[in-house]
């Protein structure tokens, strides 16, 4: 086991943090003890320890805090010696599925009753993803397949368990009257939806 | 306004058709560019003015200065707030400067207003919806900038919305009988929120998922890029607000975020909400409903 202290008393932030980030991305370190003299930087280091996925154990000390950070499933006990050939860097982002951003209930430019028939194949086989897609982003008649009356809704319900942000568009639905029909997500606006599609997931369009 | 709650700008009554409406504001710099800094601290010192539903007329500028940095960098901020002032309508008209070890800049500002066109922060009422004219995150992609972690276009984004001014979305709110209206900066949106909600003897819900963020604002929050600003807030107000269970706590430290040169919180009759942001959506400046305002209640606010 290969242990790393990272001494960040006196450190103004963002510094204990990014001296703790880099001290895990090292080869070969899968524990990092930062000592911490203040609170907000105790806050700070524990908030992105816990989201990149590490186990964090807090203790107060002589007026400063110890914060020991592991990586979840690695051997923690001081006896053990590490014989695993190469050594892997620190996992901070796990593999994320697309975001889907769909303008329409009815998929592709011909036939509505095809339209229909397609976006509900495509829902089904959206579901089978893996890992399922981040997030959908429903826009102009697409915010119908949110809504009750939805031919998708058995689909949307299981992505959504499965961890799926589900986004509709507030302007589309009070522009089509059908904002109390909602069935399941959050009422979006265009910031958040720009967001998503800013970010470093692949973004597919459906129209 | 009176001494009893605290509203963005002073107010002076000087006749039957106008008040002097007075604010100050400086501070230190959040970026790089000299003449970015002049423009942020110019349109955060003029937003108050804006809050208050008055047009900036005067300014005077505010500045500390180290001897040790060349003065074409204070030339350069000075010309980076003339030109905010000037974008503003109004003029600069002077100033005073002492030496200080570290650089500080704003501005000292007069405008002008109707008596009945001025619009407090103590007057939201019940049935009122809530706009929000800027993105929030200025902070934590303040500190992520420090830290080298943010994109170049991220940072593009951030500076664009510090340094604009809250003009049109000030003009817009009176042709939309804005019930109340506050400026969000330093005490985050949470914060200010929470004087309105005061003021006006009311409470407030606000919805986390339709509050507009700035790029990476999340990413930055949950890898713990979060100002000290941000705990002294909350510490402050958590006795005031309830938080929804499902909020993560980096989504509940992005609305105790100090922002600079935030946007403006306002409080429009229910039924033209929607209106005003369409209208401030045409004029470019994208702006969102994140909640509604309710009779007062245990909480000055709950975010759901």
């Amino acid at each position: 086991m290969n242990h790393k202290l990272v001494d960040c008393r006196g450190l103004a932030c963002p510094h204990p943090v990014i001296n703790t980030k880099k001290a895990l991305e090292e080869a070969g370190v899968d524990t990092v003890t930062t000592i911490v003299d203040n609170d907000v930087a105790r806050q700070n280091v524990v908030l992105f320890a816990k989201n990149a996925g590490y186990q964090v154990n807090e203790q107060p000390k002589e007026g400063f805090y110890h914060l020991t950070i592991t990586r979840i499933g690695a051997q923690a006990t001081a006896n053990q010696t590490n014989e695993s050939a190469a050594p892997t860097p620190a996992a901070v982002t796990p593999t994320v599925g697309p975001v889907y951003f769909i303008t329409t209930n009815a998929l592709g430019q011909g036939s509505p009753d095809l339209g229909q028939v397609l976006m509900k194949s495509l829902f089904t086989t959206l579901v089978a993803m893996d890992p399922p897609p981040a997030a959908l982003l429903f826009l102009n008649t697409g915010v119908f397949l949110t809504c009750a009356g939805t031919p998708v809704q058995e689909q949307l319900e299981k992505l959504h368990t499965h961890g799926t942000a589900v986004l509709s568009c507030g302007t589309c639905l009070e522009y089509y009257g059908i904002k109390e029909k909602l069935l399941l997500g959050d009422i979006s606006n265009m910031f958040e939806i720009n967001n998503w599609l800013n970010k470093p997931h692949k973004a597919i369009t459906i129209a | 306004m009176g001494l009893n709650t605290s509203d963005d700008a002073a107010v002076y009554r000087l006749n039957e058709h106008q008040a002097l409406i007075q604010t100050v504001d400086f501070f230190t710099p959040m970026v790089d560019d000299p003449y970015l800094f002049g423009q942020i601290a110019a349109a955060n010192a003029l937003s108050d003015i804006y809050a208050m539903g008055g047009q900036p007329l005067l300014a005077l500028n505010i500045v500390c200065f180290p001897d040790c940095l060349p003065i074409a960098v204070l030339e350069d901020i000075l010309k980076g707030g003339a030109d905010k002032v000037v974008e503003a309508g109004g003029i600069i008209a002077g100033g005073h400067t002492v030496r200080d070890d570290e650089p500080k800049y704003g501005l000292a500002v007069a405008g002008l207003a109707p008596p009945g066109g001025i619009i407090s922060n103590a007057t939201a009422r019940p049935g009122d919806r809530l706009v929000l004219t800027k993105p929030l995150g200025t902070g934590i992609i303040n500190t992520a900038i420090k830290a080298d972690l943010l994109s170049p276009e991220a940072a593009k984004q951030a500076a664009q919305c510090m340094s604009a001014l809250n003009k049109e979305a000030s003009a817009s709110m009176q042709r939309y009988n804005a019930s109340a209206c506050t400026d969000i900066t330093g005490f985050g949106l949470l914060g200010h929120a929470a004087e309105m909600a005061a003021a006006s003897q009311v409470s407030l819900e606000i919805c986390f998922s339709a509050v507009p963020l700035l790029p990476e604002t999340i990413e930055m929050a949950r890898m713990g890029i979060i100002p000290g600003g941000a705990y002294d807030n909350k510490e402050y107000l958590i006795g005031k607000v309830t938080l929804d269970n499902s909020l993560r706590p980096e989504e509940q430290m992005i609305l105790f975020d100090p922002q600079t040169s935030g946007g403006l919180l306002i409080a429009v009759p229910g039924s033209l909400a929607d209106r005003l942001v369409a209208e401030l959506a045409g004029q470019g400046t994208p702006s969102a409903v994140i909640g509604q305002v309710l009779p007062i209640q245990d909480k000055l606010i709950s975010v759901i």
